[in-house]
């Protein structure tokens, strides 16, 4: 897959043989989201919706969860645990209720895949919890969906009734005597949110912070009681899943890493947008089926899967962007949010925002993150400007190595990312603007509309 | 979580000891009749009526355009918790104003992606073009402007919400037209979402009510056109035309009126947001206990 041209100038390689996106893709989630009705009930019925229930609810409910064990899906929220494994920690037969609390608090930067899945085919995944709360014996299920959204809100309120007055939702579901709430809950900004404990704080009307483990939520989540929490991507692969069965599953991607995804790509792009496609498949292959990096650039850096995944750059082109694969570049496959940046992007400069984000977001529990980020801001304000002095790179790797898995949640870990992996890909630019005593670059030349400004000018 | 801007100068305030301030105002008997009404069916769609405070905080919010004291000390008493409790979390989470703020709350994605593909610059300009700094209302009301992190739209970005509908791809001209639109009153539809309505109105829908407007909910269609893209390809369609100009028709063109804002975003660094001073550093934004419950 070497036969494509280098990211730089041309803008739309040739597109066939094996780099044909008919062939590289495999559209499921998103298959009708070009449907002018694209989240209505009807429409998903139309596409074999709630099939995938129907058979789920005429399986035992520990065989369905070894079923989806068994299909290999892991998760999509970043982590990339295994559902099914997630599923089965539940204790049966304690004698408490269980919940299952569906993460949809997207905010991770560059991730942008569940908000447009909701939007344009909110049904998958309600048709994925119920699902999920047959195999987990639970009666009350949530969507915990970051406020900052409200055309989704809409159409998940909208879908939920539909879901209601169909009998997917209410008492004996579709007569296998599950009764099913399904609650909608809108959060009110905070990316700590995201994290699965300090989630459910929040939705147990708390500040969002997240909670030291063990136990973890299968044991005592939301109110104490068996708690599982999926990611909206995982939750809403299940359907399919029962549906085609998973030997058609497990014939996309690797075997530790099988099934389909949404990739998100953004930024100096020709093609931003979603592209579905069986785990494994490369940027390379991806920028070349949508018309590269924009006229007249080259790839500099990206991210595999958000902010909090260490970058990556032109070397990387190849990488799988599967669990294992990115991994082994250094890197994590994280929510598959791959933000590209070209040539004229200050590395310090997106990754000084990046850190003014996780400063901003820290929930202050932990000192180390607390701490940590505020420093890092003021370091890198100073590098930016130019007013910075060689030692603080090194203070840099210092502090970030004081964040690095020493706070309860990932949010520390995720604001190391971005400057170890800077530092050590970009090292020479930082030292650049200590020794020019400011940016080598023009931001202006970063913005969509860069490239025009200079036709209209000349 | 919001980091408040810097405000004018005002009067150093008088430092008093002693009288804690005295409770906040209930609501008139009508409005607090109907608060309870709605705040019985949010707290009825949970096991513990505390995972209500949440969307209780919107409904408050709904009511004045804000979450005041005397919206939090209806929460408080209806989830049986104190003020210092409900406080705790309203002053946790940023969707939650703390001042009367604008009919309209116009965001501008200011996280790194959209900064360079020109959110900083739209940011800039709107700054310049409407007079007011981050968190500040403009003075006929209409228009509060902030900036924001990640909406989770980075394939249309630079990304504008306006009472968090989606204006995607913008540029400075559309950005300016945008909020023009607004303060004259003109209808304005978003790229994905309905119709606005005021910042009142979203957050009843926050607060978990259905927007019952007719077409609210088709409003735009499907995917927009970014989500789309992949499963044209797949489906062997050529690649349509990447969409700039999502106001077409009363869209100018994408760079007037944006020099200026792009030479300043030469000199732009990443300072707008950002930890800010201490208390203890500035006077101004004393955080002692004799600030107002719920500011700072």
């Amino acid at each position: 897959m070497t036969m494509a041209p280098e990211y730089g100038g041309t803008s739309r390689p040739e597109v066939g043989g094996t780099t044909s996106p008919e062939k590289l893709l495999a559209p499921v989630l998103s298959a009708f989201w070009d449907d002018p009705k694209s989240w209505t009930l009807e429409t998903y019925e139309r596409h074999e919706g709630y099939r995938g229930l129907r058979k789920a609810l005429a399986m035992a409910p520990d065989d369905l969860i070894a079923y989806v064990k068994d299909s290999g899906l892991r998760g999509r929220g970043g982590a990339g645990f295994p559902t099914g494994m997630k599923w089965q920690f539940i204790p049966q037969g304690d004698g408490k209720p269980h919940y299952l609390v569906v993460n949809a608090d997207e905010s991770e930067p560059g991730t942008c895949k569940d908000i447009p899945l909701l939007f344009a085919n909110p049904h998958s995944l309600i048709e994925g919890m119920v699902i999920a709360c047959y195999a987990i014996r639970s009666n009350h299920a949530f969507i915990y969906l970051r406020g900052e959204v409200v055309p989704v809100l809409r159409r998940l309120h909208e879908a939920v009734r539909e879901a209601y007055a169909a009998g997917y939702l209410g008492k004996n579901v579709l007569g296998s005597g599950l009764d099913l709430e399904l609650t909608v809950h809108a959060g009110a900004g905070a990316y700590i949110c995201g994290e699965e404990t300090a989630l459910l704080d929040s939705l147990e009307g708390r500040r969002g912070q997240p909670r030291l483990r063990p136990p973890f939520p299968a044991v005592a989540g939301l109110y104490a009681c068996p708690t599982v929490v999926n990611n909206v991507e995982s939750i809403a692969s299940v359907p399919a899943i029962l549906n085609r069965g998973k030997d058609w599953f497990k014939s996309m991607g690797s075997e530790k890493s099988p099934g389909f995804t949404l990739y998100s790509l953004s930024g100096h792009v020709s093609g931003p947008g979603q592209y579905e496609a069986p785990l494994g498949i490369t940027l390379r292959q991806l920028l070349d089926m949508s018309g590269g990096m924009r006229p007249g650039h080259r790839l500099k850096f990206w991210t595999p899967g958000g902010s909090s995944t260490p970058i990556l750059t032109d070397e990387h082109l190849d990488v799988p962007l599967d669990y294992e694969g990115v991994a082994g570049a250094g890197s994590m496959l994280g929510t598959k949010a791959l933000q590209c940046f070209d040539e004229t992007t200050c590395v310090v400069r997106a990754v000084t925002r990046w850190t003014e984000f996780y400063a901003h977001e820290s929930c202050g529990k932990c000192t180390p993150c607390r701490e940590g980020t505020y420093w890092l801001v003021q370091l890198l304000r100073d590098i930016e400007a130019g007013r910075g002095l060689m030692s603080d790179l090194d203070k840099l790797n210092d502090i970030a190595d004081n964040i690095n898995g020493k706070s309860f949640c990932a949010l520390g870990d995720g604001a190391a990312s971005p400057i170890f992996s800077s530092l050590q890909y970009f090292r020479d630019e930082y030292e650049q603007h200590i020794t020019g005593r400011g940016c080598p670059l023009d931001p202006a030349k970063t913005t969509a509309w860069a490239d025009k400004h200079v036709e209209v000018s000349a | 979580m919001t980091i408040q801007p810097a405000q004018p100068a005002q009067p150093k305030q008088e430092v008093q000891l002693g009288m804690p301030q005295l409770p906040a105002p209930d609501y008139p008997a009508d409005v607090r009749t109907r608060l309870e009404a709605d705040a019985k069916e949010v707290i009825s769609r949970y096991p513990d009526s505390r995972s209500a405070l949440l969307p209780l905080l919107h409904l408050v919010q709904s009511e004045e355009g804000f979450v005041s004291r005397t919206g939090m000390r209806f929460c408080a008493e209806v989830l049986e918790l104190t003020t210092a409790e409900v406080t705790a979390v309203a002053t946790f989470y940023s969707m939650y104003r703390r001042k009367p703020s604008g009919e309209y709350q116009v965001g501008v994605c200011t996280n790194t992606l959209c900064a360079v593909m020109g959110g900083d610059v739209i940011f800039e300009d709107l700054k310049e073009h409407l007079g007011v700094g981050n968190n500040e209302t403009t003075e006929d009301g209409k228009v509060t402007l902030e900036h924001i992190e990640c909406n989770a739209a980075c394939d249309f970005a630079p990304v504008v919400m306006v009472n968090w509908e989606f204006f995607d791809n913008q540029t400075p001209g559309s950005a300016r037209q945008l909020v023009d639109d607004l303060r004259a009153g003109r209808p304005v539809e978003p790229t994905r979402g309905a119709t606005l309505c005021s910042f009142k109105e979203t957050s009843r829908i926050l607060a978990g009510f259905p927007d019952e407007r007719p077409g609210a909910v088709e409003a735009t269609g499907g995917g927009g056109p970014a989500s789309l893209i992949g499963l044209r390809l797949a489906k062997g369609e050529p690649i349509p035309a990447r969409v700039v100009s999502p106001r077409g028709g009363r869209q100018d063109g994408p760079h007037d009126g944006a020099s200026d804002a792009q030479r300043s975003a030469s000199r732009h660094l990443s300072s707008h947001d950002a930890p800010q001073q201490t208390s203890d550093s500035d006077p101004s934004h004393s955080a002692g206990p004799v600030t107002e419950e719920g500011e700072g």
